[in-house]
């Protein structure tokens, strides 16, 4: 259970987060959705501890974030942010690897590498494994990102914006895969997603953020309705019922 | 939670790229290779020094006796090449820049500033006042503090931000350097040329003596940093990924500059600014083992700069018959060497 109590963050006398109150139950897709600068980049960070908070706690399946050692956190949660610039050149199967640092502080055992194995094979990498990452497209290389994290093997996965610069089909799969991670694998995803038909369709429930704050947490069927979307988005949005769900149309 | 990946995994081939530092059985081979020729280049150059222009012939006792006088240069540049090698790598790691080198930080700045004080303020004696096993450890430990003050304060107070702290650094070294030309221009000439002696790096500016704390502090600190090889490949991945793999980032990134602070003032305090040698190592090293792994770079970044420095001393004194500067060759055939391998490889 990831539980947000009265969390803030100061950005600037106007600017602040929070503060959020937020308790989400373990299992599933959770999307954090709502308008630029809502505060959901801040808050993922925030529970994935590469930011600092100004003020309250967050406890990821009872542990303190700001209190419990990072190597001893880093087996319940990781989190993967947007951009990511590595100064080192490394094959996908290198960078996978590193997600098995918590565990074998760099000393890779055999049952690291099967773990290795099986992340990749699950994101569909297995054919690309020896290829460096800049050898690869952008679709391809958040795929090796989403296996590094997955095979961190941590009951909690915090991801920002995986869908970035990923084109319709991509999208999808990585939605697929995440889906399948979160279902087959048990973890807890929690998720920052841009587009809300997407969210509606892959996620189990929906977050939505504006302001700082959670102004609304529940079902995709709770959230995806005109009336919520109208008010977190402050655009009028009308839902109509697509051939695979609700679909929201705003433009 | 341990074993939700529970499916079987299919069967690997034996040829199959592995996770280790270096995933094929070529790219073993080519590392095996390089080690082998920078080893046999380093023992080329070491014995070339030793042994070219000696009067005496090989294996005699007179042999031994000149031989031995130039077996300090030897060890000095030892000395230096691992200090420069593995304190510019590391640093490049951690502050996940492969631009800069730890000679930003004022190291060299400072040196010139407590060389030229000294003179200014003492004349020609101030040069021989400096001189001593205790000024030489003094000089040591005012570049650390210096460099862990800087640190200490940039990083864990209100800013935490190593930009600011690089930026800083670059001011301070640069405030100092004003410092010391003004304090030049104040000099009488003869001063000036002892003076200017000390500013340019050179293997003879070092006494023996130095090296009984020189080495064994060079050889403990490198080896500290090696045995964080794996800690400092994590730390190559950036602050948020070190930090989700559990790297206390802030703890590491301190200790790292530290540990490079001191391996960095020893060089100076040794030979004087070398400002090229470390990024000129760390570059061809990086392209030379073609890993990540800080336990396979480091080995070749240390036998790289024996073999820069130590060519560029034989070329030097036995090529164009100049003794000194040294850090003309260095600059001179490195920075082709540099602009070569970029250009045939096209990325850094």
């Amino acid at each position: 259970m990831i539980r947000v109590t009265d969390v803030i963050k100061r950005y600037s006398s106007e600017v602040a987060i929070g503060p959020v109150d937020l308790t989400i139950e373990p299992g599933g897709i959770i999307a954090l959705v709502g308008p630029n600068g809502a505060g959901k980049s801040t808050l993922l960070t925030m529970m994935g501890r590469l930011l600092g908070m100004d003020g309250g706690s967050i406890s990821i399946a009872g542990h303190d974030v700001a209190r419990t050692p990072s190597r001893e956190l880093a087996t319940i949660v990781s989190i993967l942010r947007q951009e990511n610039h590595f100064i080192t050149r490394l094959t996908v199967r290198q960078l996978v690897g590193f997600g098995r640092f918590p565990y074998s502080q760099g000393r890779l055992t055999p049952a690291d590498e099967q773990i290795i194995d099986r992340a990749i094979s699950f994101l569909d990498l297995t054919g690309l494994e020896g290829r460096y990452l800049d050898e690869l497209s952008g679709g391809q290389r958040q795929r090796a990102y989403v296996a590094m994290v997955l095979a961190q093997d941590t009951e909690y996965v915090l991801l920002d914006e995986p869908l970035n610069n990923l084109d319709m089909r991509h999208s999808v799969a990585m939605m697929r895969h995440l889906h399948d991670a979160a279902h087959t694998l048990g973890r807890t995803i929690v998720i920052v997603l841009h587009d809300i038909n997407f969210a509606c369709q892959y996620a189990d429930r929906l977050c939505a953020m504006k302001d700082g704050r959670v102004v609304a947490f529940g079902t995709p069927e709770e959230i995806m309705t005109s009336e919520v979307l109208t008010d977190v988005f402050e655009t009028t949005v009308e839902v109509i019922d697509g051939p695979r769900g609700r679909l929201a149309v705003y433009y | 939670m341990a074993d939700v990946l529970s499916r079987p995994a299919p069967a690997r081939p034996a040829d199959a790229p592995a996770s280790g530092p270096l995933p094929t059985v070529a790219a073993r081979r080519r590392y095996t290779v390089v080690v082998v020729v920078l080893a046999a280049m380093a023992l080329g150059f070491g014995f070339g020094l030793l042994a070219w222009a000696n009067p005496m012939p090989v294996g005699s006792l007179g042999f031994w006796r000149i031989a031995e006088l130039r077996a300090t240069n030897l060890v000095t540049m030892g000395v230096v090449a691992l200090c420069q090698a593995v304190a510019t790598v590391s640093f490049q790691t951690v502050t996940t820049n492969r631009i800069l080198t730890p000679s930003i930080m004022g190291f060299e700045a400072l040196y010139a500033a407590i060389q030229t004080t000294a003179v200014y303020v003492l004349g020609v004696t101030g040069i021989i006042a400096l001189q001593g096993l205790p000024q030489f450890v003094l000089q040591v430990v005012v570049m650390v503090a210096f460099s862990a003050l800087l640190y200490g304060w940039l990083l864990t107070g209100r800013f935490g931000n190593l930009q600011i702290m690089l930026l800083i650094g670059i001011i301070l070294g640069g405030g100092l350097r004003s410092v010391s030309s003004f304090m030049q221009r104040l000099l009488t000439p003869s001063e000036f040329d002892v003076l200017t002696a000390r500013l340019f790096g050179n293997v003879s500016n070092a006494d023996p003596q130095y090296l009984l704390v020189g080495v064994p502090v060079a050889l403990v600190v490198s080896g500290v940093l090696y045995l964080r090889s794996h800690r400092l490949n994590v730390l190559a991945l950036g602050r948020e990924t070190s930090l989700n793999l559990g790297v206390n980032h802030r703890r590491e990134l301190i200790t790292v500059l530290v540990l490079v602070s001191i391996l960095m003032a020893i060089s100076t305090a040794l030979v004087g600014p070398l400002t090229f040698l470390g990024f000129l190592v760390a570059t061809l090293s990086y392209q030379l083992a073609d890993t990540y792994d800080h336990r396979l770079i480091f080995p070749v970044a240390a036998l790289t700069g024996f073999v820069v420095l130590s060519g560029a001393y034989f070329v030097m004194n036995h090529v164009f018959r100049a003794e000194g500067v040294v850090s003309v060759i260095i600059e001179l055939v490195g920075g082709t060497v540099f602009l070569f391998v970029i250009v045939r490889k096209g990325r850094l």
